[in-house]
C-alpha cells in the first residue's frame, strides 16, 4: 500500500533523511518511532506529498508520487486522511463545519447527508453534542478527535497520524489509542502512526519501524523491535521497559 | 599617533564591512521577496482560472477587504480633501485664484491621492489581517491540513485575497475621489463662500476623464500588489507567534514602500 524506496532529503545541508525504505502492508497499522528531531514528521510529509524529496520514491497504491504536480497529487490525497499533531482544525469553523469540510469538497451528498455522515463519525470518536462548538471551546483531547473524524469522514483508504498522543494526560492518550484500534477495526484503515511514544506504539501496532539516524534502523512486529539490539532501539525502549 | 591610526583601521574596515553586509543582506532580501511575489502571482493565476471557482469564498473577501473598509476610506478621503483644499485656498488667494481650488483639489486626489491613501487604508486594515490570519493559519498547519485533503491552500485561501484587493481597489478609489471632493466643497463652498457653480464648472472645465481612469488603473495595481504582498508573507511565515509577528511587520512595511514606487513609475508611464 505504502512503499518508501532510498528516500534522501536535507534541510540548508543538512541530512534528515539518509536512504529511508519502509513498507506498510493493506490493512494494518505501523507506528514510527524514533526520538524528536529524528525526521518522523519530515518522512510522513513526504509520503503525503507535502514535501518533495532530494532522491528517492514513495509508493502509495503502487504509484511513484514523487513526480507529480499539485493536481495529480491531489487525486492521491483522497485516499489519505491525517491527523496532526496539534489537531491543525480550522479555528474560524465549527466542529462540524471542520468534519463536513471534506464532505464538502469532494462528496456530493446534501445537507442531511452530509449532518448524518458527521454525526456518526463524531459518534465513532466518542464525542456528542460538540457540533456547534468552535476548537477554542475544546481540550486538547477532544481537538485531536475531531481531527480524527475529520481525517475519516470520507472513509480514506490511509490515515496518517503525526504524534497523536504527544501532550495528552494518560487517560487520553488511552482513549486515542482506542480510537486509533477502533479507526482500523471498524474502517479496515491502513494507518501509519508518527510517535515517540513507546506505550502507545506497543499497543496499536502491527509493525513498528524504528527511525535513526536518517534512515529506518530496525522494522518487524513489536516483540521483535523489542528484542532489537540495534543501540539506538535499545537505548529508546530503554527508557520505558527499563522502567517497566 | 600611527599606533592610533593602526588601532582605528581594522575598526573603520569592520564597521564599512559591516555596513555593505547589511546592505546587501537586504537588497538580496527584497530581491528574494520580489522573485517570491512574482511567483506566487503566478500560482495565483494558474488556480484562478482552474476549476471549482469559489465564489462564496470571494464575496466573503469582497465583504471584507471592500465593504469592511468603506467608513475609513470615506473618512480618510473626507479628511484629506478637507484639508487639501484648506491648505490651497490660502495659498491661491494671494493672487485671487481661488476658484481653482476644486481641479486642483480634484485633480491630485483622482491621479494620486485616492489610489496611493486607500492602498495605505487596505494594506492597514485588510492587508495585516490577511496577513496574521494566513500566517497562524501556516504555523498551525491548517494550510498543511487544507493540502492533505486534496484542496489547494493557493486556490482556496489566496485566490479570493488577491482578487479582493483587485476588484475592490478601484472602487474603493472611487469612494475615495467622491469624498475627498466632497471635502473639498465643503471647505470651498459652505466655509470659504465659493459658489457652487464656481466650483463645479471649474472642475469640470479642466478635470478630464483620463485623470480619474489613471487613478482607478493605479488603484487596482496597488490593491492587487499589497494583498499579495500580504498574502506571500503570511502564507510564508514561519516560526510561531513571532515569526507571525515579523511577517505582518514586513508585510506592512514592504507593501507600503512597493505602492510609492510603483506610483512613480505608473506615473511615468501615464505621462
Amino acid at each position: 500500500m505504502i512503499s518508501v524506496r532510498d528516500l534522501y532529503k536535507s534541510f540548508d545541508g543538512k541530512q534528515v533523511l539518509t536512504g529511508v525504505n519502509l513498507d506498510v502492508e493493506e490493512g494494518t497499522t505501523c507506528v514510527i518511532l524514533g526520538g524528536s528531531g529524528s525526521g518522523k514528521t519530515v518522512l510522513m510529509k513526504h509520503i503525503i506529498g507535502l514535501l518533495k524529496p532530494d532522491s528517492g520514491q514513495v509508493f502509495v497504491d503502487g504509484e511513484d508520487v514523487v513526480p507529480l504536480d499539485d493536481l495529480e497529487m491531489e487525486r492521491v490525497r483522497r485516499k489519505f486522511g491525517m491527523v496532526f499533531q496539534g489537531a491543525a482544525l480550522f479555528d474560524s469553523m465549527t466542529v462540524y463545519e471542520n468534519v463536513a469540510f471534506p464532505l464538502r469538497e469532494h462528496a456530493k451528498l446534501s445537507e442531511a447527508e452530509m449532518r448524518k455522515r458527521v454525526d456518526e463519525k463524531l459518534a465513532i470518536v466518542g464525542l456528542h453534542d460538540v457540533a456547534d462548538r468552535y476548537p477554542a471551546d475544546l481540550s486538547g483531547g477532544m481537538r485531536k478527535r475531531v481531527g480524527l473524524a475529520r481525517a475519516i469522514v470520507r472513509d480514506p483508504k490511509i490515515v496518517l497520524y503525526d504524534e497523536p498522543t504527544t501532550g495528552l494526560d494518560p487517560i487520553t492518550t488511552d482513549y486515542v489509542d482506542e480510537m486509533i484500534l477502533t479507526a482500523k477495526a471498524k474502517l479496515g484503515v491502513t494507518s501509519l502512526v508518527i510517535s515517540h511514544d513507546v506505550a502507545s506504539a506497543f499497543k496499536v501496532a502491527d509493525q513498528i519501524a524504528f527511525l535513526a539516524e536518517g534512515r529506518i534502523v530496525a522494522h518487524a512486529p513489536p516483540a521483535e523491535v523489542r528484542r532489537s539490539t540495534h543501540p539506538a532501539v535499545k537505548l529508546f525502549l530503554s527508557t520505558w521497559f527499563g522502567k517497566n | 599617533m600611527t599606533e592610533e591610526v593602526e588601532r582605528q583601521q581594522p575598526k573603520s574596515a569592520s564597521a564599512f564591512t559591516l555596513a555593505v553586509e547589511w546592505v546587501g543582506e537586504r537588497v538580496l532580501g527584497g530581491i528574494q521577496a520580489l522573485v517570491g511575489v512574482v511567483g506566487l502571482a503566478a500560482s495565483v493565476t494558474r488556480w484562478m482560472v482552474r476549476p471549482p471557482f469559489r465564489v462564496a469564498n470571494l464575496f466573503g473577501q469582497l465583504d471584507f477587504v471592500g465593504v469592511g473598509s468603506v467608513l475609513i476610506v470615506g473618512l480618510t478621503g473626507l479628511f484629506t480633501g478637507m484639508v487639501f483644499a484648506t491648505q490651497s485656498w490660502s495659498a491661491f488667494e494671494r493672487f485671487g485664484a481661488e476658484s481653482l481650488v476644486g481641479p486642483t483639489v480634484a485633480i491630485t486626489i483622482t491621479r494620486e491621492l485616492a489610489p496611493v491613501l486607500t492602498a495605505l487604508m487596505i494594506t492597514m486594515r485588510a492587508g495585516s489581517a490577511t496577513c496574521t490570519e494566513l500566517g497562524t493559519m501556516r504555523v498551525t498547519e491548517q494550510v498543511d491540513a487544507l493540502e492533505t485533503m486534496a484542496v489547494s491552500p493557493v486556490q482556496y485561501l489566496l485566490v479570493p485575497r488577491v482578487l479582493a484587493g483587485l476588484l475592490m481597489g478601484p472602487l474603493l478609489a472611487m469612494l475615495f475621489d467622491t469624498t475627498g471632493v466632497f471635502g473639498a466643497f465643503v471647505v470651498a463652498v459652505l466655509v470659504k463662500g465659493l459658489s457652487v457653480g464656481t466650483f463645479l464648472l471649474r472642475i469640470q472645465d479642466i478635470v478630464d476623464p483620463t485623470d480619474v481612469t489613471e487613478g482607478l488603473v493605479k488603484a487596482g495595481v496597488f490593491g492587487l500588489v499589497v494583498m499579495l504582498i500580504a498574502c506571500y508573507r503570511g502564507y510564508y511565515a514561519t516560526g510561531g507567534a513571532k515569526g507571525v509577528g515579523q511577517a505582518t511587520t514586513q508585510a506592512m512595511v514592504s507593501s507600503a514602500v512597493s505602492v510609492f514606487i510603483l506610483d512613480y513609475l505608473l506615473g511615468l508611464l501615464f505621462h
